[in-house]
Order: structure tokens, then sequence, then C-alpha cells
């Protein structure tokens, strides 16, 4: 029993511990090839398009009602202290520093790092990936490696704009509905955010990015590793992708926080 | 008799606690048709997937040429591979792609091949394999029939020198099939290639194959010609042959 239990044990950290360093090398092997020409212009382009632009919409929605809840709550908080002049440097810095990043991150993995999981894990099931191998083209190359190029461009855009739309969407439930003064709303979100928060997020962005296109690609090119073959798989994967992109996302951003502040 | 181009060695292959492959020995020679025969679930894709490096033998040799692969430069393993060509079981193309860029792929991705050169190449494809037209549809928008052309046009569009077919005839009625391997024979005389069969499309195969082997329990059972095919007192090959259990 004893004995069992020293294996089973074993068994799982060596299993961590090959996973660990696969993913470790599919990440390195990607980043590499990001420096070996050709550049693949056209298929950076097509999957910017993808997770860049086609996240606009979503981006927009959840940025502005994430603002407007937050000059909701801000107000009714602030006012029990009578600081809700200060309603817009809340928003403003909230959505700059955490929200802003975290939540693109987030919606970006649900709408895009999925597709990207399951388009992979497809490919793997249906023996394209092997293709790939017996045409002489580098599967990671290929296949991860615009992704990750794709990613580092958009999600800092996108949180841009998750910032900007969020704190317009505060100025709406703020200013407009409940009536704070305007230019109060306006100045203390120019006068409180700095260009040090603005970085703060720009760099979790970053690395939200790396974390989310590496999990999400590493699951679907494994597919047949971590859960057999089949459509069921290809769910498995999908489903694992985005549960722990989302998992350290939220790691990664209380390390790099502690880092920061 | 000249030496073969390719050569298994007592080739082992486990996966997990199943032995697939428990000592192959086969000979692949230059030029000819050789197709691999025997009941599903026997080895026969992995054994092709052992000559293409998508998998590696636990012990044993594969040898090129007269030369062990292990022993091979890197360099000399990379062009060897860049002279062969796969053709899956079920095509294995890429859904998100239209035809053109299918057939385009590989030299798209490896060569730097002017883009005017690389289109001739693949319109001579597609016009020799009965494709034009289909140049801008997808995968999912032809017949099983012609995406078994547009695979094997892709495998061929790099002009290879040895091409592997995974059950090249899978889902396909008699009258495709057969159009599939005149296609193969037709091909293979055209561009004298090396190609290996693995197939179960008895004895319609035999006809276009110079040498046929049957893998079972691990171990190839009989290699030789058609005649020696019909000659033979083997009796799980005849067994197979006559689709009797023995």
């Amino acid at each position: 029993m004893f004995i069992k239990s020293i294996e089973k044990t074993g068994e799982i950290t060596i299993r961590l511990l090959e996973s660990c360093g696969r993913l470790l090398i599919f990440f390195t092997t990607g980043a590499i090839h990001i420096f070996i020409l050709p550049v693949q212009f056209a298929k950076i382009i097509d999957h910017t398009w993808f997770i860049g632009v086609k996240s606009f919409f979503v981006i927009v929605l959840t940025g502005i009602f994430t603002g407007m809840v937050l000059g909701l709550q801000g107000y009714y908080s602030l006012v029990k202290f009578g600081s809700e002049a200060g309603l817009g440097a809340a928003v403003a810095l909230t959505l700059v520093r955490e929200l802003g990043p975290v939540l693109t991150a987030i919606m970006v993995t649900a709408r895009a790092g999925s597709a990207m999981a399951a388009e992979i894990g497809v490919m793997r099931i249906s023996e394209q990936i092997d293709a790939l191998k017996t045409m002489h083209i580098n599967p990671v190359r290929f296949l991860f490696t615009p992704r990750l190029i794709a990613s580092v461009i958009s999600f800092p855009l996108l949180t841009s704009l998750f910032n900007v739309i969020g704190i317009l969407g505060g100025y709406l439930s703020g200013s407009i509905l409940i009536g704070i003064n305007q230019y109060d709303y306006m100045d203390t979100v120019i006068k409180n955010v700095d260009m040090e928060d603005i970085n703060g997020g720009f760099l979790k962005s970053l690395v939200f990015s790396l974390i989310v296109t590496t999990l999400c690609c590493y699951r679907g090119y494994y597919t047949h590793l971590f859960s057999g073959f089949g459509a069921r798989s290809v769910s498995l994967s999908t489903t694992n992708a985005v549960v722990q992109s989302c998992i350290f996302i939220l790691i990664s951003d209380y390390i790099i926080t502690y880092f920061l502040v | 008799m000249t030496a073969p181009f390719i050569q298994f060695v007592d080739v082992k292959k486990r996966f997990k606690t199943q032995e697939v492959l428990k000592g192959v020995h086969l000979s692949i020679h230059r030029g000819e048709i050789t197709t691999i025969i025997g009941k599903s679930g026997t080895g026969k894709s992995v054994l092709l997937k052992h000559i293409i490096g998508l998998m590696h033998p636990d012990s044993g040799q594969i040898l090129i040429n007269g030369e062990p692969v292990h022993l091979l430069s890197r360099e000399k393993i990379k062009a060897f591979q860049k002279k062969l060509s796969y053709m899956f079981q079920d095509n294995a193309l890429f859904d998100s792609m239209t035809i053109y860029e299918n057939i385009a792929l590989p030299l798209a991705e490896n060569s730097y091949y002017p883009k005017n050169r690389i289109r001739e190449k693949v319109m001579n494809r597609i016009t020799e394999l009965g494709l034009l037209g289909t140049e801008g549809k997808y995968p999912a928008q032809l017949s099983g029939g012609m995406r078994k052309r547009v695979a094997l046009a892709r495998a061929l569009v790099i002009d290879p020198e040895v091409v592997l077919f995974d059950e090249p005839t899978t889902g396909l009625d008699p009258i495709r099939k057969k159009n599939v391997h005149n296609m193969i024979k037709e091909y293979q005389e055209k561009f004298e290639f090396t190609a290996v069969i693995v197939s179960h499309d008895i004895p319609d195969i035999f006809n276009i194959s110079q040498r046929i082997a049957m893998l079972d329990e691990g171990i190839i059972q009989f290699e030789g010609s058609k005649q020696e095919v019909l000659d033979s007192h083997s009796t799980i090959l005849n067994a197979f042959i006559r689709g009797e259990e023995v």
C-alpha cells in the first residue's frame, strides 16, 4: 500500500516534469522561429485579424459594461466617505492596472484561445500535423509561431481599447447617469493615471498573451497525449486549455502585481 | 541482385505493453511498387511511419542504400527524407486551405522557388490528375475520389523518389479503387518513383505490385513477387487472401 502510493506519486511527478519540459521546448521552439527567416507575414496578418480585429466587439462590450459597473459600485462606495469626486481615478486605475489586462486576456482566451486549441487539436487527430512533418514543415513554426506573434501584437492593443472604453463606461454611469461633475471625472483620470500604471498593464497584457497562446496551442498540439483521439479529446483539450489559461492569467497577475507595487 | 533501397533488419516497436513490430525484416527495391498486406491493426502503417521518420524503432535497424539510418549524419537523413512523400489514409488535407494551397504547401513552405515556378508545377499536377477547375475549392467541397487525387497531387508535387501510400483506396467504390490503382501505376511508371503501398485490396493490388509482403503477428510472414504469392503454400498468406481466419 505504502509502496504503491510512493510509486503513484513518482509517476505523477515524472508525468508533470515531462509535461513541463515538453511545454518549455514547445514555447522555445516557437519563440526561436520568430527570428528565423522567412517571416510568415501572411499567416501573422491572418491570425492578427482573427485574434485582434475579430475580438473588437467582445472587448468593446465587456469594456463598456465593466466600466459602467465600476462607475456605479465606485460611486456608492466613495460617496460614503464623501470622496465621489475621485470616481474617475478609481475607475481608471482599477482598469489600467488590473481589470483591463486580466479581463481582456480572459475574453480573448474564451474567444480566440479556445479556437486555437480546437483547430490545432482537430489537425492533430486528423493527421494534418503528421502530414506537415512528412512535408518537412516544422509544425510548431507553422502553427504556433504566427499565432504567438499575432497575440503579442493584439493583446496590448485590445487591452488599451478595453481601458479606454471602460473609462468611458465609468463616465457614462458616473457622470451622465448619476450626475458626478464631468470635468472632475476626466480631470481625476488624467491627474492620477501615470505612465507607470500604463506600463504595468502593458507588461501584464504581454505576459498574458504568451501564456494564453502557448497553453492553448500546446494543449491542441498534444491533444493525443492528454486526452486520446477523437472528437471528445478535442473538446477536452479545448476546455483544459481555457481553464488552465484563466488560472495562469490570475496567478501571473498576482506575481507581476507583487513585483510592480 | 542490387542491394535494397530501404531495408528493415529485425525492427521492433512497442506501444506501452503492446509489441506491434516483433522483428521485421523487409526489403524495398528502387523503382518498384512494394505492397504490404495484412490484417487491420497489425502495424502496417507503423511500418510506413518508420520509413518517413514519424516513428523510430525501439531496436533493430533501417538501412538506406545499405547504410544504417542511425549512423547517417543529420544532413544525409534530411536529404533522404526530402525525397519522400506520404499519402495518408484519410488524405490529411488542410480543410481551411484551398486545393491549390494544399498542393502548393510543400513547395511554398520549403523552398525559395519563385511564385510563378510554384504555380507552374502545381498547375501541371492539377492538370495531370484531372483536377482543373477545383483549384479555388476547399477539400470538403470535393468527392472522396477527388480528395484522393488532391492528396496524390500533393504527394507528387515535390517530384519524390519514394512515395508511401497508406491504404490509398479506403472508402472508395470498386471503380474508383481501380482508378486509384491505375493512377498509382501510371504515375509510378511516368515518374519512376519507388512506391510502398499498404493495402487490403486483394487481389487487385497484386496487378500493380512488383513485390508483396505480408505482415502478421508483428513479423513479415511472406515476401515475394505476385507469382510467388500465387504459388505460395504459406497457410497464413493463403488464408488471408481467401479471407479466412487461420
